[in-house]
């Protein structure tokens, strides 16, 4: 890579060309105020604070906006002396900092943004305490009407327009837009409709002073009274990397945390702010059903009332099913707990998805940082931005970078990228794979070539017949090529959508109907027919639940959802902000969850629980603290050593790829659908937030209904 | 300068379309950019929006920016950011009054006032009987004949108060106004004819000599453009 010669604050540095000279500086070890330039959005330029002083530039210079490579070398020779600190570059900076301070309240006080906001903190270095030179009135804006989420406070924006550059480039939803100009520009919405994005939330973190913060967590906490926890989002299987600030047992709210392979620095709205449903609808005691009604009953009471159900029924009319939220620590105490008592019926596919065996089948094989080299993709019955919207941020971002062409089978969606709408139709996807569809030389001319399975797909009842034409389309096209990830010079774009945070763990230690076992469908119609007696639900709220029969049901998890409703032995578990766990995202990268707060009242981690139930019934676990559990994880998948990395898919053999799901015919009279009805909406704690709510229904129902 | 919004709903009208000429004109227009380029006709499609209704309307902003593919908000900042493009309604004769420097100097006070008296007292408001309405502007560049204002495309310079009352009473009453100097004057000469270069011997050859034809210059060679 070309590089140039610079003296950076008399220190001589080579630096790329294609840097700007902001990043060039902070390479060579200097400091450069700024609040307009962010490494993910376009070069703006017009907040000023970055200016630096070009020895013999008759101007200080906008470092963020100069690229290397237009710095040429002085007359004799001698590289560029670039000054950061000198009393040239801190004059130009205090300034612009005097500038922005004139129209900027003084209201840090009560500024949610105080303690981490950037114009304080520069301020501090910038600011001219002891000199103002400004009499006239102060201008004032009006706030701004942004949703739910986020909540305005105009007056301290100092027009970086990052959130703007965010909505537009990032986002694809490009409501936002600064109108007027000079002192009257503002910083709005389209005629102040909220901001319409998934991703909405990350404006706030981008804001760098007070005009944009959390509404929900409006004058709740100051940032240096929170405990940080650095820990695994659920809410989606993408598994994003997120912080958990508490105060006390009160989480207070949740910010990303870089990880360029998982989420870059953007999580989504329900990662973010469905934090409020971790203090609603607790189980925070166990309970008993006495007479049809649930009753407050202690540990030894309900493990004893789980011991004599179990007595009183034989294995094969026992049946466990694990839920979405779930880690891997209690999905494998749960389901050796089962093998103890030699209990086939067990499933974790609670959407009946038609996936099991070997790992690459049911993995996002091209991972995360994968899609940004794709140049086809199909999806069907995907909606990633629904689904995984830090993904679909990612398929954006890989279209605005390169020719990306992405097709579409199932319900029209705006994914924020142009996307051939090929219908609902499934038989589709036979044409693709026979050859006979346009789209399948589009797929076979690529590159990089990527499937995306979506649990529209996946979950049909012909779902075993589409994985197989997938798989097809899959070796048809090249999209698994040679050995390893793209990264090594391979390729595997056959991808499995996951939407729920527990499932690639759960595959992953096999939690499947074992040899003539049933499956969730299995389970719920035995249940009906009185086949299966008694039911172990591991957080399982997202099947049909009140369709069990009189089967007996033990629900252990965090929230009086729908399958604590239906229970009649309650064990209040802990939720995932509560307990240390295991999570596999998607694409298999095993990632450690940590815990931020205790569990409330009487509730307990949820691989202790079955731990301590092992033993009431006669069936103990080998393993008395979490560490021995994890050794036994490791020793049962040994993939769950490897924590932070994506898997390398080295099995590309035909054996494999062809032993995906089963020909069969394809049911065209049902249209391809999408898995999530309402995306705020899809798990026991974001039922019980009531941020979620409110999103449900300024951007859900109420569209819902306009459309009808 | 003042906070640009889109007027009130209550006199945004339900719809736009341009008429038939100024929607082929608007096609041609927008076929001048390059694909993937249409936003480039935004300014002129709202400048001609604004001929046609004489404002420009929040229907009219959601057209343009179906026609261009562009984002409503896209399209709001142009036309928020121009404070030529007006925001609120305009009466059949839109005076735009300068009040820049030389103007003030030579008197646009009183223009001001003949229209805050005889239209409306306020500036951007239409008058009772919907036919006129006024604003100040800045610098219309025709300084020579302060004080001047502009209505359509044409200029009215060299008012005064009772000037400006007449030149109101005359559009209100539908009767044509003459553009230009209203003094008599021809554009910027001195009032009352030239004073300087009057010397007949200027211009009958007496100084310079006689005219006498030129040659017609060999043809260029064939050069390619921009060559030395």
């Amino acid at each position: 890579m070309a590089t140039r010669k610079l003296i950076v604050d008399g220190r001589e540095v080579d630096a790329e060309e294609t840097l700007t000279l902001l990043q060039a500086c902070e390479q060579a070890g200097a400091e450069i105020p700024r609040f307009c330039f962010h490494e993910r959005l376009s070069v703006a330029g017009n907040c000023r604070m970055c200016l630096v002083e070009w020895v013999g530039a008759p101007k200080p210079q906008a470092s963020c906006a100069l690229q290397v490579k237009d710095i040429f070398p002085n007359k004799d020779g001698t590289p560029a002396r670039i000054n950061t600190t000198s009393p040239y570059a801190r004059k130009a900076r205090e300034g612009v900092m005097e500038f922005l301070l004139i129209n900027h309240p003084l209201d840090c006080p009560i500024c949610d943004q105080g303690g981490e906001c950037d114009l304080q903190d520069q301020a501090m270095g910038y600011g001219r305490a002891a000199f103002h030179r400004f009499n006239e009135n102060k201008r004032a804006v009006e706030d701004k009407y942004m949703g739910p989420l986020v909540k305005t406070i105009m007056t301290r924006c100092i027009q970086c327009t990052r959130c703007v550059r965010f909505a537009t480039e990032v986002a694809g939803v490009p409501d936002l837009g600064a109108t007027g100009r000079g002192e009257d520009m503002e910083i709005t919405t389209y005629l102040e409709k909220a901001f319409e994005s998934e991703l909405s939330g990350n404006v706030v973190d981008l804001c760098p002073v007070g005009a944009l913060t959390s509404k929900p967590y409006a004058f709740n906490a100051r940032p240096w009274e929170l405990r940080k926890t650095e820990s695994i989002d659920v809410m989606d299987a993408q598994g994003c990397n997120i912080r958990v600030d508490t105060r006390g047992p009160q989480v207070m709210r949740v910010l990303p945390r870089l990880n360029e392979d998982v989420n870059e620095e953007w999580i989504s709205d329900k990662a973010r702010h469905a934090c409020d449903g971790l203090s609603r609808q607790r189980l925070d005691r166990p309970y008993i059903r006495v007479g049809g009604k649930l009753k407050p009953a202690s540990w030894a009471e309900a493990f004893a009332a789980i011991a004599a159900k179990v007595k009183s029924t034989t294995p094969d009319k026992m049946a466990a099913i694990v839920g979405d939220l779930a880690a891997a620590e209690e999905i494998k105490a749960l389901k050796d707990l089962m093998g103890g008592l030699r209990v086939k019926n067990i499933d974790c596919r609670q959407d009946g998805a038609k996936l099991s065996g070997k790992r690459q089948t049911y993995l996002f094989n091209s991972g995360i940082a994968g899609v940004e080299a794709a140049d086809a993709i199909l999806l069907v019955g995907a909606n990633p931005r629904w689904d995984a919207p830090v993904l679909n941020a990612r398929i954006r971002k890989a279209w605005l970078a390169s020719p990306l062409k992405v097709a579409n089978i199932g319900p029209v969606v705006d994914l924020t990228y142009p996307v051939e709408q090929l219908g609902a139709d499934i038989t589709t996807l036979e044409a693709i794979a026979n050859g006979s569809h346009a789209f399948a030389k589009t797929l076979k001319d690529a590159k990089r070539p990527m499937i995306i399975l979506g649990s529209g797909a996946i979950t049909r009842a012909d779902g075993a017949a589409v994985m197989a034409l997938a798989a097809k389309i899959a070796r048809d096209s090249g999209m698994i090529g040679p050995a390893g990830s793209h990264a090594d010079g391979g390729w595997n774009g056959f991808n499995i959508l996951h939407t729920a945070a527990s499932r690639v763990a759960a595959l992953d230690l096999g939690f499947v109907p074992g040899q003539g076992g049933r499956d969730v469908a299995g389970i719920v119609d035995g249940a009906q027919k009185g086949e299966i007696d008694f039911i172990y639900l591991l957080g399982a709220d997202e099947f049909d639940v009140a369709h069990l029969g009189r089967a007996f049901i033990v629900y252990q998890g965090s929230h009086g959802d729908a399958g604590a409703h239906h229970a009649d032995v309650i064990l209040p578990g802990a939720a995932y902000t509560e307990k240390a766990g295991t999570y596999v995202n998607f694409e298999g990268r095993v990632q450690q969850a940590s815990r931020a707060a205790f569990p409330p009242g009487e509730a307990k981690e949820d691989w202790a629980i079955l731990r301590a139930l092992s033993d009431v019934l006669g069936a103990r676990l080998p393993y008395d603290d979490r560490a021995a559990l994890l050794k036994a994880l490791v020793g049962d998948v040994t993939h769950f050593s490897d924590v932070g990395t994506a898997p390398l898919h080295a099995d590309t053999s035909a054996a494999t790829w062809e032993s995906i799901g089963t020909s069969g015919p394809l049911d065209a009279r049902t249209p391809v659908g999408h898995a999530i009805a309402d995306y705020y909406l899809t798990n026991a704690v974001a039922r019980a937030s009531e941020t979620m709510a409110a999103c449900s229904r300024e951007f859900v129902t109420s569209s819902k209904m306009a459309a009808e | 300068m003042s906070l640009r919004r889109l007027a009130p709903p209550d006199v945004q009208p339900a719809s736009f379309a341009f008429n038939s000429d100024n929607a082929k004109w608007a096609e041609a227009t927008i076929a001048k950019y390059p694909a993937g380029r249409q936003a480039s006709a935004v300014i002129p499609l709202l400048w001609r929006g604004q001929e046609q209704e004489g404002w420009v309307t929040h229907p009219m902003i959601e057209s343009i920016a179906r026609m261009l593919g562009m984002p409503f908000i896209r399209v709001l900042e142009v036309a928020t950011f121009y404070t030529m493009f007006n925001l609120e309604p305009v009466g059949d004769h839109l005076v735009q009054v300068c009040t820049t420097t030389p103007c003030w100097l030579r008197g646009s006070d009183a223009v001001v006032e003949a229209c805050k008296k005889h239209i409306h007292p306020h500036q951007k408001t239409v008058s009772a009987d919907g036919k006129l309405s006024w604003m100040e502007v800045e610098c219309l560049g025709a300084c020579a004949n302060a004080p001047m204002l502009q209505i359509g495309s044409d200029y009215y310079e060299d008012l005064t108060g009772p000037a400006t009352e007449q030149m109101i009473a005359d559009l209100r009453a539908g009767k044509p106004v003459k553009p230009g100097p209203i003094n008599g004057r021809r554009s910027s000469e001195p009032e009352g004819g030239a004073l300087t270069l009057t010397e007949k011997s200027l211009y009958d050859g007496s100084i310079v000599g006689k005219h006498k034809p030129v040659p017609p210059p060999p043809p260029p060679e064939s050069k390619k453009p921009g060559a030395a």
